[in-house]
Formats: structure tokens, sequence, C-alpha cells
């Protein structure tokens, strides 16, 4: 994808493998995109899409038997896979930062959560006397909604929502450029999963930082990011404004997407998609959707489709677009 | 006529041993019956810390109650025979919300099938049961011979979820708990689910409990719902009512905190952060949450308000409406 002026992370063609006994699994196969300033870029898709890899690529956290086979990831003009390990531990919190998958099962039981953000911050160099660093920490309690007293409980002591809500303080306690949330409220019910993203949102503004926030939950991604990114198996099919994606999804995988998503405005109307996502191992020639694809065309089964931006904005990679062209001849 | 499934006054508290600080008062006076005719849907809808999953268990037999009883056919779970409790047992059938955990790794898929076939003698020959195992698996719209064979691990998440709903399918139960079923799932295998299980409540007359945190998955398939807060009803009855214009400010909350796909239909008013003081004993259990509490709400619980024919709320500011009585509750229900 092109390079933006004010991007602040650009992944171009990443790819990471998962080594198993039967070959190669490519779980990332490819992804290109850009992360413009405090902008909020979803990145959504089924279990297995390659979603959670690819943000834990852009950190460099793939362990074995996953490895980065190929790409850039440039955070700030800074090739991240080619940092040295220090200068990648200082990257990490600093520069860009977490909040994993079930994070609140992530804290250490038999250590004050407080205590457990003041080693972070000490492990990154923030030498200060004790008190100005409860100072600090009590301030980033305060930023998520939490009490300055809460930073002296252990996790058990703290609901679902309240621990997910210190794992945001502590992603945003070095004012990270990037803050990589990967399906940050999957375990909480609605009413405290909005709390947590109406969290995510304020400190973010506060901040100026950009959010990737990675999920399978539409409805999530509809009130919270202004681009979406959707991928299937290891790809991504399409990259647009989400109000876009929402009233004309280009690619038949995210129409059905949406479609699959029960509402409270229609009753008995939602379907699930018709077979299953395609296999990593060995995927079908051609498009990697083209099983399951309703509108499969003779060619989808031999060419592979790239994404290219068919109108302002609007990046696809389908052959029903073929022919679409940017009105101003850029694409 | 007798329900085939009747809750009464069910009390079911945690802790409060010698040693344990506090009791936890997890379901408090609850009374449903299912009728065996017509097959309904019903969903309960709470979050967690509600009680929906301590009344699955207690209706399954799995656990007690600490006051109250539950009724199979009129008959109290005690004091079955042998005999009743095995047909209770197989008329009474339950799916899991983790389809991960409910296989042993070590056995192809086949054996969640035929070991029901086996405890109840569903069948007489093997090729009776191969055939009965072929029928449910077509019923939740799986290809047995893509199915049978397989190891756990090698079938998707929603695959095995189905294989569950066609496990609960093969003793021909007459109510299916499901407790949670696709909370684990993707949401575009979600519907397929949801689609089996409406399935079995169509053409096999199987009544259906849908346990859920999910209003929006109750909505789609349940006729009747039951919101649950704090162990006591908040809302009950008619679903379009109850979803569509929730009249509890806690179900007001619930609606309201459900993210639509569409992006210009953003969240409204940010919800009222839950005050320290936990609820009292006598308060109505959501005061501490609630946007409107009145100093009326600290004193008592309120009873249930029917609000509307088909509509009973638990809250003073539908005062003005007849009080129900709790083993009333589901009269409001529409029937099919």
């Amino acid at each position: 994808m092109t390079a933006t002026e004010n991007a602040v992370l650009e992944v171009d063609d990443l790819r990471v493998h998962y080594h198993t006994k039967y070959g190669p699994v490519k779980a990332v196969n490819g992804v290109s995109f850009t992360l413009r300033q405090s902008e909020r870029l979803g990145l959504v898709g089924e279990s297995g899409s390659g979603k959670s890899t690819t943000g834990l690529a852009i950190m460099r956290l793939i362990k074995p038997p996953g490895k980065i086979e190929a790409g850039h990831v440039l955070l700030d003009g800074v090739d991240v896979l080619g940092l040295s390990e220090p200068a990648l531990r200082r990257m990490r919190l600093g520069a860009i930062a977490l909040v994993a998958q079930g994070a609140m099962n992530s804290l250490n039981p038999v250590m004050r959560v407080g205590d457990q953000i003041a080693d972070a911050l000490i492990d990154h160099g923030e030498h200060s006397t004790r008190k100005q660093l409860g100072e600090r920490i009590g301030t980033l309690f305060e930023r998520v909604g939490l009490r300055r007293e809460d930073a002296k409980r252990f996790p058990h002591e703290l609901s679902g929502g309240m621990k997910q809500r210190v794992c945001i303080a502590m992603a945003i306690s070095l004012r990270p450029k990037v803050i990589v949330a990967d399906e940050p409220t999957s375990a909480l019910d609605v009413v405290v999963q909005r709390q947590v993203m109406d969290t995510l949102a304020d400190v973010q503004d506060e901040l100026g930082a950009a959010v990737i926030l990675i999920g399978h939950d539409m409805g999530l991604m509809a009130q919270f990011v202004d681009r979406l990114g959707v991928m299937y198996a290891g790809e991504l099919v399409e990259v647009s404004p989400m109000e876009a994606v929402y009233d004309e999804p280009l690619h038949p995988y995210t129409r059905l997407l949406i479609a699959c998503l029960p509402s409270l405005e229609q009753k008995g109307v939602f379907a699930g998609i018709p077979g299953l996502p395609s296999s990593l191992l060995n995927p079908p020639p051609g498009c990697p959707f083209n099983p399951r694809c309703p509108h499969a065309m003779d060619r989808c089964r031999v060419e592979r489709p790239v994404l290219r931006e068919v109108r302002e904005d609007r990046w696809v990679a389908c052959h029903l677009h073929d022919g679409e062209v940017r009105a101003d001849g850029m694409a | 006529m007798t329900p085939l499934l009747e809750a009464r006054h069910l009390t079911r508290v945690f802790g409060g041993g010698f040693f344990a600080r506090q009791k936890t008062r997890a379901l408090l006076d609850f009374s449903l019956r299912v009728e065996s005719e017509p097959p309904s849907i019903t969903a309960i809808v709470g979050e967690s810390g509600s009680g929906k999953t301590t009344l699955a268990r207690l209706l399954l037999g799995v656990i007690s109650p600490t006051s109250g009883d539950v009724l199979y056919q009129g008959k109290p779970l005690p004091s079955m025979s042998r005999d009743e409790r095995r047909a209770f047992r197989r008329d009474v059938q339950v799916i899991f919300q983790d389809p991960y955990d409910a296989y042993n790794p070590y056995y192809k898929v086949d054996h969640v099938l035929a070991k029901p076939i086996a405890n109840f003698g569903l069948a007489s020959s093997t090729r009776e049961a191969k055939a009965l195992v072929e029928q449910v698996l077509e019923a939740v719209g799986l290809r047995p011979e893509e199915t049978l064979g397989r190891y756990p691990h090698q079938l998707s998440g929603g695959q095995r979820q189905r294989i569950m709903v066609a496990r609960a399918l093969l003793p021909k139960p007459r109510i299916i708990v499901a407790d949670e079923p696709v909370s684990m799932v993707d949401a575009s295998l979600r519907a397929t689910i949801l689609g089996s299980l409406r399935k079995l409540n169509e053409d096999f007359g199987i009544s259906v409990l849908y346990i859920t945190h999910d209003l929006t998955t109750a909505y789609q398939i349940s006729e009747n719902i039951i919101v649950l807060y704090g162990g006591s009803v908040a809302e009950a009855g008619d679903v379009e009512l109850v979803v569509r214009e929730p009249k509890h400010p806690y179900t007001q909350l619930l609606v309201g905190s459900i993210p639509s796909p569409n992006p210009r239909h953003r969240w409204g008013t940010r919800p009222v952060v839950e005050s320290r003081k936990a609820s009292a004993n006598g308060s109505c259990r959501f005061a501490a949450r609630c946007p409107s509490a009145m100093p009326k709400c600290w004193e008592m619980h309120p009873p249930l308000f029917q609000s509307d024919v088909h509509r009973v709320v638990a809250c003073y500011l539908h005062e003005g409406a007849p009080t129900a009585d709790s083993t009333a509750m589901d009269e409001v229900f529409v029937r099919a």
C-alpha cells in the first residue's frame, strides 16, 4: 500500500508461518496496511484468519514454531523487524503497547497491581523515587477510571472489567504512539465491554495514540473504529472506512460477515456463512475465499486477486471489482 | 395440566459456612413452569453473577436448592424413584458453553454419540445405532461422512458444538437447557448453531431454555425472555416488548450497551458506573447502579409489577401496575 504522509505504522507484505510437521501454516500471508496518526483501525475476521498473529508480529512477539518470514514493519520510520533485542524491549510499551487477548488473566496473582505497573516503568528506565512512582501510577489509575487506592489491590480483588482497565493503564504508562488491542473485551459482558471500550477511547484521545483493534465482533468494530480491515485466511481482503464498509461492503466475505450478525432491528434474518474457513496449510488455488463465495467465477479459482484501491480510500482484493479503476486513474 | 418442568421458589445460597465471611445469594425465589405443549423457546439473560448458570444447574439437578423445589412432571427431583430419575435424565438434555472442553481428546467424536445410545438403550443393533447417529447429525446440518471417525481436534469449534447439539438430540428429549451455547464460537457460526436449536424446537417439538448474556441472539430465537439481575428477575415476558421497549433500568442499560453494526448508531449516553456502595440486603438489587434509584429502592426489593399484558417488571418506577406473584411470572408469557 502506498506510504501516507501521516502514517505512524506501515506494514508491508508481512508473512508469518507456523512450522508444523505437515508443512508451513501460512497464518499471515502477505499483509500490507498503513496506520495513520491517532487513527482507530479495526482488524476483523473469523478465528484462524491471522488477525491476532498480525498484531503479535507487529510487536515481534511471534514465538516458535511461528516465524516472521518476510515483510517490513515501519514504526515511525524504524524497521521493527531489524531492531536489536534491547532496542526492541524499549520499543515495546514505550512506542507500541499491547492489550492482549485475555490480558486480565496475565496479571501476576501474587503481586499488587500497582507494583506490576511500577515494574514495567522501572524496567523501562523510569528511575524515580517510590513516592513519584506511586504518584504516577495513581494518576494512571484515575485516567482509566479506577481509584488510586486500587493500585494496592491484588488481581483477585478486582472484577474482570477492572483488571482489563489495569492492563490499559499499563499499556498507556509510557505514552505509546500505537496501542494494539487484541479482543480486549472478549470475556466481558456487554455493559462492562462498553465501559472498557469507553475507557480505551478516552485514553486514546488524551494521548493522541493510534489504536489497532483486533476482534470478530462487527458491532464492536462499528462502534469504535474509523477504518476497518477484513482478514480472511491470512490475507487482508478489504480495507475501507467503517461507514463505507457498512453501507456498501465490497468483498463478498465482508458482506456475509455483516449479514451473519444478529440484530435487534429485524428478527430471523441472520444466516451463517456456508462452508468452513480454508486450510492455511493447503490453501485453495486462486482466491482463498472462492470455495465459500456465492459469486465465485472461473477466474477466482485460478488467479489470486490482489488488494488494490478501487475507489478513493477503498481497498479490496476481489475479481468482482477488476473493472473498477479509481476516478483519478491512480489505482 | 401438570407442567413438564417446574421451578418453585428456588433459592440457592453459596458460602456462609462456619469460616466463610459472607453468603452469596446466587438465586432468590425463582419460579418458572415449562409446559409440555406448545413447545417453547425461553431465553434467560443476565451478566456474569446474575445467577443464570446456577439456575441451569438447579434445573438439571446437578446442584440442589437451598430452598424451593424443582419438579419434573409434577414430581420433586429428590423424591424420584430410580426409573423416574432415568426418565428425567433422558428427557432433559443440556448443551454447555465450551465445545472444546466437552470432548475427551483421546476418543473419536463417535464416542460422545455412542455413549447415550448405550446408556439409554436407544438402539437394539449396531446398524440401528448407526442410522440414529446419522439421523441426528443430519438434523443439525452435518454430513455424517465428514464428521464420524474423526478426533475432536480435527473439527472446527462450530462443528464440535453442533455435534453436542446432535448428542443432546439423541435420546429424543423434551427439554434442552442450552447454557451459553454460542459464546465461544465465531459470529459466523453462531447463526448456524442457533438455527439448529430453532429447528429442534420446530421439527421435534422440544422446548428450549436458552441461557445467555447476549440479548441479540436471545431476541432472535426466543418467544419469551427472563432478565436476571443479582439472582432476581428484573423483567420478564414477551421478547418483543422486553427487548424493543425495555422498562427496567437494567434491561435498558443492557439494550443500550449492545454494539450496533451500524457505525452511525453509536452508543448513547454512558452508563452509570457502579457506586461502590453495594446494594444492601433489603434493597433493590440494582439500586447501586440504577440511574433512577429512589429512596424507596434502598428499603425493599421491589415485587413484580405487571406493566403490560405480556410483561412483568420488578421496579418501583412501575408501581402503578398491579403486582404479580413470583410463581405467576410465566402467566404473562406469550404462547405460540
